[in-house]
């Protein structure tokens, strides 16, 4: 990795934009129905996450190997059907690995070939750069996108059930929260990270405004 | 499921698992369009066209692919009509009403990537539905999606007037909200079946 970064300093950065500056869900806030509908524990959210990091990953790189040979008029129904057969695969290979995750799942792996994400970055990244840089940017975004839907299901079941992966973490006098499990949970979870997110952003922004001031 | 009375498919797809704050399908559209309530009305009507359309296509199509034995193919061939039926709406409207068209603007090619239209034509083969059941499904999740944005919508403009601090402004708020909708939604759980 770093003789690659000596070459090419960009290179990392492709990376890194998706894991923070860019996370797709807590500042682009793209893709919110599977990371509002399956992050109700944390193990679900993470095979989530990785079912998106692959079919992001692996279509970014076939959208950029054929991104010279595609007309311009039909790229979007182009992306759409490259999607939806790496999603067939992943749902065929969910559920040859573990039946009973493919039904807590059920159709949101499916739904994983309307995730904005996916075509937003074949559209705006994987279409115009080299396979290289695709893959970099697929793997960042998606690692994001698994780190942002952890972070919801974490909370949601650690309130929720009192549990995080399974392991009880509260003794039995813990008084679960049922509301997070439900559906209205997951707006109020993922609101309240956007709050901290603002707030942090909006503190960085004072203290920088501060600080020019000063000098 | 399949001995569903055609009402109790129209409650459950409109009121009790509301598409929209029961499933989380359609969020994108939920949070873009819903800031005015013209405009969302609208849209709720765009989708529920291209739900209609799309769930007798999906029902034509499923039928197809168990009798050619080629169950993998079903994604693939939902989404591709899916994002022709889009397309022609997109059309339609463009000649109709070209001021409706500007208001929706890249939600309109977005409704391709609309899970809850896709989201749908997967429920309903899922769950066994014949040709009139999906008809009503299709409708009762339209109706339904229209319902929570024009809900959100009338919310959101009221919302404009209040004083609330500049951290809480944007999506945040917007989440707020369509969480106590949420809750509020939940009251219909009783109802039917």
């Amino acid at each position: 990795m770093t003789t690659m970064t000596a070459k090419m300093p960009t290179t990392t950065d492709e990376f890194v934009k998706g894991l923070w500056r860019e996370n797709p869900v807590f500042v682009q806030v793209l893709g919110m129905c599977p990371v509002l509908a399956v992050s109700n524990t944390a193990r679900n959210a993470l095979a989530m996450g990785l079912a998106t990091l692959f079919v992001l990953v692996m279509s970014n790189i076939v959208i950029s190997l054929l991104r010279h040979f595609i007309p311009k008029q039909v790229r979007i129904a182009t992306y759409i059907l490259v999607i939806a057969s790496f999603v067939t695969v992943v749902d065929y290979l969910i559920q040859a690995i573990s039946l009973d995750l493919y039904k807590a799942l059920g159709a949101f792996i499916s739904l994983i070939v309307v995730n904005c994400l996916i075509l937003g970055r074949a559209e705006a990244f994987a279409s115009k750069n080299t396979v290289g840089r695709s893959i970099l940017d697929g793997l960042g975004m998606g690692i994001g996108f698994t780190f942002a839907l952890l972070c919801l299901g974490a909370v949601r079941e650690i309130f929720g059930s009192g549990k995080l992966f399974g392991f009880q973490l509260f003794h039995d006098g813990f008084q679960d929260w049922v509301v997070m499990i439900l559906p209205s949970g997951g707006f109020f979870t993922l609101a309240g990270w956007l709050l901290l997110f603002n707030y942090l952003k909006q503190r960085k922004e004072r203290l920088e405004r501060e600080r020019r001031l000063a000098t | 499921m399949t001995g569903d009375p055609l009402w109790a498919i129209f409650i459950n797809a409109c009121l009790i698992n509301n598409f929209v704050l029961a499933y989380f399908l359609g969020i994108c559209p939920f949070l873009g369009v819903s800031a005015k309530l013209a405009t969302a009305s609208r849209m709720g009507g765009a989708v529920t066209f291209v739900m209609l359309v799309s769930s007798i296509c999906a029902f034509g199509i499923q039928e197809l692919l168990v009798a050619i034995d080629a169950p993998y193919l079903k994604l693939i061939s939902f989404i591709a009509v899916i994002a022709s039926t889009v397309q022609l709406v997109e059309m339609f409207i463009k000649k109709v009403s070209p001021a409706l068209f500007r208001a929706l603007g890249i939600f309109l090619p977005l409704i391709t990537t609309n899970c809850a239209i896709l989201g749908l034509a997967l429920f309903q083969t899922n769950k066994g539905y014949n040709f009139l059941q999906c008809i009503v499904y299709a409708l009762g999740a339209g109706i339904g999606f229209t319902l929570a944005l024009i809900l959100m919508a009338g919310l959101r403009e009221k919302l404009e007037l209040a004083a609330v601090p500049d951290v809480v402004r944007g999506t945040a708020l917007a989440l707020v909200l369509a969480g106590l909708l949420s809750v509020s939604f939940m009251g219909f759980a009783g109802l039917g079946g």
